[in-house]
């Protein structure tokens, strides 16, 4: 039985503003693509949980102080095996290590400050670059259990 | 969508306000803020608030979400009220138990065990 070629890579960079609808629109490509390579839900889940913990942390921190409506650039690659995403804004940028550990007693009870957890917690891989500016985040397919065979 | 239109289906119980979501996303921050003021409005309406959140349609929410809702708690604990979060799809649940803020929100599997256990 001949079987279908694995679908090959799909990749993009766009720049994009703090807009909900263009930001479902770009998930939606996202999904799709990621469907198509049988990724499972549970990764859908998790990829979007990090881009959009990564793009509203762009919006909310880098851009705090540049004209409403300045873009970030968000690039994607999608895999059959991981999907490489890339966040990046062209603010002042800040040190990673400046970012309090949101699960101690402490800081359990403030509202803010989860959403670099999440993408760690989530992702493979996520290094910042740039001086902070740009999130590099990796994520692995999870392997399947082997085919039994009897 | 109008910047006033709720999101969210308000019904009251036995005394309890039960809130449910009408978006399967919690995602928008403009949303997020609006959905933490109608809340807020009904914390204050009342002297021992007893709220119920059902997250029953919830696919996705953000950290953004996460954060409303300590705020909530801490308005309900200033009003000596009861907070219970229900219906909880087990992908969230996780992200409550990644950010251990299962440790401060009391998190029932259903509307129905989160009813009775308001005092």
């Amino acid at each position: 039985m001949e079987h279908d070629p694995e679908p090959t890579s799909v990749a993009d960079s766009i720049r994009i503003t703090n807009d909900r609808q263009r930001i479902e629109t770009l998930w939606n490509a996202l999904e799709s693509a990621m469907r198509e390579r049988g990724y499972p839900k549970a990764s859908t889940f998790a990829v979007r949980l990090a881009l959009e913990e990564a793009m509203t942390n762009a919006f909310r921190h880098g851009l705090r102080d540049m004209p409403p409506g300045t873009p970030i650039t968000v690039e994607y690659r999608i895999e059959p095996r991981c999907v490489c995403l890339a966040v990046e804004d062209p603010g002042p940028g800040f040190d990673p290590q400046d970012v309090p550990d949101p699960t101690t007693d402490e800081n359990l009870v403030r509202p803010g400050g989860r959403g670099l957890l999440l993408i760690r917690a989530y992702m493979t891989r996520a290094d910042f670059r740039n001086q902070g500016r740009r999130l590099e985040m990796v994520y692995e397919k999870p392997t399947e259990p082997p085919h039994r065979v009897d | 969508m109008p910047a006033d239109e709720t999101r969210l289906r308000i019904t009251d119980q036995d005394g309890v306000t039960r809130v449910e979501f009408l978006d399967r996303n919690i995602l928008d921050e403009a949303s997020i803020q609006r959905i933490g003021e109608e809340i807020g409005e009904i914390i204050d309406a009342s002297s021992e608030p007893k709220l119920l959140i059902s997250f029953s349609n919830v696919d996705h929410m953000s950290s953004a979400a996460l954060g409303t809702l300590i705020t909530i708690h801490h308005k309900i604990r200033n009003r000596s009220g009861q907070l219970r979060l229900a219906d909880i799809d087990p992908q969230i649940k996780e992200v409550f138990s990644i950010t251990k803020l299962d440790r401060i929100f009391t998190i029932h599997e259903d509307t129905a065990s989160a009813l009775k256990s308001f005092g």
